[in-house]
């Protein structure tokens, strides 16, 4: 038995150790992980290539255009009322929402106004599909992280939304209600007061997922300091939206941009965060959802009488000019450059998504992350995949 | 111009004091770089700057006059359509139609222009810059360095009107496939499913039956 020293052995341990350490940081062949085209978590068909080392991703890059349809050039053939069924469908969870930016538009190149009885509705529209669009994401939330519940509990409170909506235009998901000049129609009998009692339910389910995830301590360990977008990344990237002021700025085009609509004349708060995280993220859209809820409310309360729509050739002829507007759609800035040359229908449409901005940034944000935070973090930053390719 | 809002518009010729500063602003900013501006009275601003000072002028403007939100990139070819709007029967002689290029606000003198916005979200005053797209050579600088946000506009640009963007890392194709040819944006690109077969939404144009007189193009605003 040879007896060994103190220093020998602890060299020995040493030496073991340094061994040890050499075959952590030995080159492990990476691998390349593909999410998509049909993946719970993409909203659609989204594709990400995620090239792995180990749990972490090396870099991750989107790939585009399953569901690309071409929009920009359909519209050159369409005349200005028809390109609506068309826009409709970009982001097809909150399809009244695209509608009002075009005709906006369109309006401001003929120098035309909506009644104000046709704006107070347009927004009380326009914020019930944002209601309808954001609890999905809400309870789609906890699907990704693994909880069941939520999800359940908004397909069944986005219902009401959608019949409200569809009570309304007579359409759950493509209304194509809006007209250059006003809506197609005036608020059926009885809908002010059911829509009065659903916002109080909606209300409640946005407690409800409080409850259920807000608090939840795997929620907050899952998404807390993940995924975080530092405010100038974000503007550069032309993030909108909840993304955009979960990362602390203040600006929501509701409040900060003179449209004929009727934000301005009711009192709500525009909800910021300063982390740039999921959580974040979760959470302005959350409290986008409630504040939504008491606009529509507020604005029922001061719902003018009148018309619903301003005098319109049969015929629209928009007269020649450019016309930018955008609006603060459920997914963020949603804009339309329209250039008319005094035809019946547009020259070039520029559909300004807010999606396809929103995802732009994917590659630069999972770098670095670990493989169940993809999930989360492309959850956190919502997307429609219809938006993201038009 | 027919709308009966016009009559009162034209009566005081309207004024926009914020654009007014905000394009002298520009110009100081820019110099020899502004080529032409024109201002949407009420609503947007619109400069146009040469080719080679696309890039640079974008970086010139994020870092004096605080415009750092990137909202979007795209291009425009101002070439009627050779084509209409499919409105004709496919079979019959094509009709004579339009070709002369004629660009929209702040001019041009290419056929193709990209155009892109760029936002000041303190102030939350945007303005629409455009640039000439050299016909010959449809080049221009990316603004990649300036804005990262600008890498997949680009891509979808430059796969929708074939403009190729200097300096941009990888101009692969967004939606498209790889080996697909043209560029489906451009107006000489035909819609083919409007060359079989006219669409059949475009009735809804027609005068309507026993309308009486007044359901001509232009009228019924009274």
């Amino acid at each position: 038995m040879t007896l060994i020293g103190d220093r020998q052995q602890l060299a020995y341990i040493a030496s073991q150790a340094a061994d040890a350490r050499v075959n952590v940081e030995l080159e492990t062949e990476g691998m390349t992980l593909n999410i998509g085209p049909q993946h719970p978590a993409t909203h659609g068909t989204l594709r990400i290539i995620a090239r792995l080392d180990g749990e972490q991703v090396l870099w991750a890059e989107p790939s585009c255009g399953y569901m690309h349809r071409g929009y920009e050039k359909l519209t050159e053939v369409r005349t200005f009322p028809q390109v609506t069924a068309l826009v409709n469908r970009i982001d097809w969870l909150g399809s009244f929402a695209n509608e009002v930016p075009f005709i906006l538009a369109a309006e401001q190149l003929m120098e035309i106004e909506a009644p104000p009885r046709a704006q107070w509705i347009r927004t009380i529209l326009f914020e019930l599909s944002r209601i309808a669009n954001v609890s999905l994401f809400l309870g789609d939330l906890g699907v990704q992280l693994g909880a069941i519940t939520p999800v359940f509990f908004a397909f069944r409170d986005r219902e009401y939304v959608l019949n409200l909506i569809e009570g309304a235009t007579g359409g759950r998901f493509h209304p194509n209600f809006d007209r250059i000049g006003g809506l197609k129609d005036d608020l059926p009998a009885g809908w002010v007061d059911e829509t009065r009692a659903v916002m109080k339910k909606m209300r409640k389910f946005c407690d409800e997922i409080e409850n259920l995830l807000f608090g939840n301590e795997i929620f907050e360990s899952r998404t807390r300091g993940i995924g975080v977008i530092p405010r100038d990344v974000a503007l550069q990237y032309g993030m909108s939206g909840a993304n955009l002021r979960a990362s602390g700025v203040d600006w929501d085009l509701r409040r900060d941009q003179s449209l004929p609509m009727a934000w301005d004349k009711v009192d709500w708060k525009v909800w910021t965060h300063l982390d740039g995280d999921s959580y974040a993220r979760c959470w302005v859209r959350l409290q986008e959802t409630r504040e939504s809820t008491l606009i529509v409310e507020r604005l029922l309360d001061t719902l003018p009488s009148g018309p619903v729509m301003t005098k319109v050739p049969r015929i629209i002829k928009v007269p020649e000019g450019e016309a930018w507007v955008s609006t603060e759609n459920p997914l963020g800035e949603m804009g339309y450059y329209v250039v008319s040359k005094g035809d019946l229908g547009p020259f070039r449409v520029k559909i300004r998504s807010a999606s396809f901005n929103n995802i732009s940034i994917v590659p630069w944000l999972l770098k670095g992350v670990y493989v169940p935070d993809i999930i989360t973090i492309l959850a956190s930053l919502y997307f429609i995949l219809g938006d993201i390719d038009r | 111009m027919s709308s009966p809002t016009d009559s009162s518009a034209e009566a005081t010729p309207r004024q926009d004091a914020m654009r007014e500063q905000l394009l002298s602003d520009v110009s100081a900013c820019l110099g020899s770089a502004l080529v032409q501006s024109h201002i949407n009275v009420g609503n947007d601003l619109c400069v146009r700057v040469s080719t080679d000072a696309w890039a640079s002028s974008a970086a010139a403007l994020k870092t004096s006059l605080g415009f750092d939100y990137f909202c979007f990139l795209s291009a425009i070819d101002w070439l009627p359509s050779p084509f209409g709007k499919g409105e004709e029967d496919p079979t019959a002689e094509p009709v004579e139609r339009d070709t002369e290029i004629k660009q929209g606000l702040a001019g041009g003198e290419t056929r193709m222009q990209v155009f892109a916005r760029i936002v000041n979200h303190r102030t939350h005053v945007g303005i629409t810059m455009k640039t000439d797209v050299p016909d010959a050579t449809p080049v221009v600088p990316s603004w990649v360095s300036v804005f990262t946000g600008a890498n997949w506009h680009e891509r979808e640009a430059h796969e929708m009107f074939g403009i190729s963007f200097a300096g941009h890392p990888d101009l692969r194709n967004m939606y498209l496939p790889t080996d697909f040819e043209g560029h489906p944006l451009r107006k000489d690109f035909p819609l083919l499913a409007r060359m079989v077969k006219p669409w059949p939404g475009i009735v809804d144009v027609e005068p309507l039956p026993g309308g009486g007189d007044e359901d001509d193009a232009e009228g019924s605003a009274e």
